[in-house]
């Protein structure tokens, strides 16, 4: 046999293992999700017995529905997830529109004190963001979640580089038809970032439907409690300890998010990796 | 996204420029850059005035706080009546003598650099396998990504049951094998590492993904070359992709210091900091103190630690990338 043939065995063989590590890591990855999955729909009694037959039911889903207010956290969430999306997509553009095309004074600092917030973010700012709550009155309403996150560093970063991108000419030829400052925004540079528009806001409503610890810490009711507090509320409380409820309902309130995920996988995939290079 | 999507500190890498802005409509000839934006007067009026409502917001729920939190950490907890008086260092103090801190500062050590430099080459490696040409990608990246999307509270959980003891999964496989049962959770020797697993079960697929990004904008030829030559995998990897994927690498790294002091949704759901404080990262003393204690003044002076280690973080950050940042 010549050397090359032993080299191309010796690789296939390489390769086989390679596939085969893969497929390993890929199933150790997806274990806790499947483990979830089978726990929620089977009754209790074979959440940790795997038999093949074991009878299936979505008794456990019921059961969690029925046993906390997740209707209402889910409209909470959902409430909270567009209130901060849209005052972000506002905010972010004006303020990104100022920074890539107007020459004004003191813009450079500001731009650099802008991107502070990158490193200082206000997650670890919870004692004096909820002094300032309290100040203000709002301590457990859903503004309040959604406040320190509205101005956002990143998004105004992400949108000043795309205005960058846009031809002069596009935005000299609307001014000669005299369009105004915001005219020429919403007319030619909105429409040319659409693309990190939808990226940014896959990114931001995934952030905010998981965001935990500040929502945890300003609210302290039914009524603005997001899905993420409700969960924990529920699966921490000593009500017995029943498994399967609390990994039905740990898929209910992750659900949304999956399906789009499964449905849209390249989308996501896409937009997180725009947002994050480019 | 928690950790999905953290926003966080990608910024500056992008900055670094390692990547032309998108390319939208034709490119324009150059232009001088003043030509058809608004000079003089009504320049400074309109960029101040559309800056005005995200700077209000910016100014109010990050800069002011962050200012704040260094000014209270001179003061005492208002107590009932009692108001804020001035103490100088006294909670620097009482903090340096505190071995809660001490052990929550130690822990979040071992946390950070048990979980970056794990996720990191994890992620880089997922990125090669499903770079090259493997079978079944799509399930591969799909299972890879999946902790991603999911919030943190809620694979917390779903990883509670894995370690419970006696039938949560991890014992059933290891009394397989003949192991005895254990608290994985409630034993101070291994709680700490569960969550490091946990951790870095949740962000290797973010990361690879900016791997897979890097990857795909490599030249084949330089592999092709590679293998003429007779070059080892292992060589190529180490001489040529690693060094190509250094900015990558160094954007990556960023994001994960960050969320390993930012990040504290598990230990909230798993070990709430126990058992003896084995689990206890910083943030997570944090809020203990000033939400279960209500001890406001000391947890702006443990927040101050996490700020200054962080502006330190940014400051390394931006000299490092010093040279390749143009603000214009």
């Amino acid at each position: 046999m010549n050397p090359i043939r032993i080299g191309q065995e010796s690789g296939r063989a390489n390769a086989v293992i390679e596939a085969a590590g893969a497929w390993l890591l890929a199933a150790l990855w997806i274990l806790p999700l499947a483990y979830a999955l089978w726990a929620a729909i089977h009754p209790s009694a074979y959440s940790a017995h795997f038999i093949p037959n074991a009878p299936l039911t979505v008794q456990n889903f019921v059961t969690a529905w029925n046993a906390a207010p997740f209707a209402r956290y889910f409209l909470n969430t959902f409430l909270l997830v567009t209130m901060i999306l849209a005052t972000q997509l506002v905010l972010c553009t004006l303020a990104a529109y100022a920074f890539a095309r107007f020459a004004f004074f003191g813009r450079d600092i500001a731009f650099i004190i802008v991107l502070l917030q990158l490193m200082i973010m206000p997650d670890v700012l919870i004692v004096e963001n909820y002094r300032t709550m309290s100040a203000f009155g709002i301590v457990d309403t859903i503004p309040a979640i959604g406040l320190p996150y509205m101005a956002s560093a990143f998004g105004i970063f992400l949108l000043r580089q795309t205005f960058k991108g846009v031809p002069r000419e596009l935005d000299e030829a609307a001014r000669v038809e005299g369009a105004g400052p915001l005219q020429v925004l919403l007319k030619v540079y909105v429409p040319l970032a659409k693309p990190i528009y939808i990226a940014y806001g896959l990114v931001s409503v995934s952030y905010h439907w998981n965001n935990f610890l500040w929502p945890l810490i300003v609210t302290n009711s039914v009524n603005t409690r997001p899905l993420t507090v409700g969960l924990q509320i529920f699966a921490s409380t000593d009500q017995g300890i029943d498994w399967s409820v609390i990994t039905a309902a740990t898929l209910m309130t992750s659900a949304p998010l999956l399906i789009a995920f499964l449905l849209f996988q390249q989308q996501f995939v896409q937009s997180f990796m725009r947002a994050g290079i480019r | 996204m928690n950790a999905a999507a953290e926003p966080i500190a990608r910024g500056l890498a992008e900055e670094a420029g390692r990547m032309p802005p998108p390319a939208v409509g034709p490119v324009a000839p150059r232009t001088s850059p003043t030509r058809g934006a608004p000079i003089g007067l009504s320049a400074h009026i309109h960029g101040w005035l559309l800056l005005l409502p995200a700077a209000v917001l910016l100014v109010t729920f990050t800069y002011y706080p962050a200012v704040a939190t260094i000014i209270d950490s001179f003061f005492s907890t208002p107590k009932g009546r009692r108001n804020a008086a001035f103490i100088g260092l006294d909670n620097y103090q009482a903090m340096l003598d505190d071995p809660v801190f001490w052990r929550a500062l130690g822990n979040n050590i071992v946390y950070a650099a048990s979980v970056i430099p794990l996720t990191i080459a994890l992620a880089l490696m997922m990125a090669i396998l499903i770079n090259g040409k493997i079978a079944g990608r799509p399930f591969l990246r799909l299972s890879f990504f999946t902790p991603t999307v999911l919030p943190m509270i809620a694979v917390a959980n779903i990883w509670l049951f894995f370690y419970s003891p006696g039938y949560g999964l991890l014992d059933q496989f290891l009394g397989v094998f003949g192991f005895a049962t254990h608290n994985w959770l409630g034993d101070e020797h291994t709680a700490l590492a569960c969550l490091i697993v946990v951790a870095i079960w949740k962000d290797a697929g973010f990361f690879m993904i900016f791997y897979l990004a890097a990857l795909q904008q490599m030249s084949p030829q330089l592999a092709e070359a590679a293998a003429i030559e007779g070059a080892s995998r292992w060589y190529f990897f180490r001489r040529v992709t690693f060094p190509l994927l250094m900015p990558t690498t160094l954007f990556v790294l960023i994001n994960a210091i960050i969320n390993s002091f930012r990040l504290i949704d598990h230990i909230v759901v798993m070990t709430r900091g126990g058992p003896d404080n084995t689990t206890a990262l910083l943030l997570f003393y944090i809020y203990e103190v000033g939400f279960k204690f209500w001890d406001t003044a000391y947890a702006a002076t443990l927040t101050v630690v996490l700020l200054a280690l962080l502006a330190f973080l940014a400051l390394g950050q931006f000299l490092f990338l010093d040279r390749r940042i143009h603000y214009q």
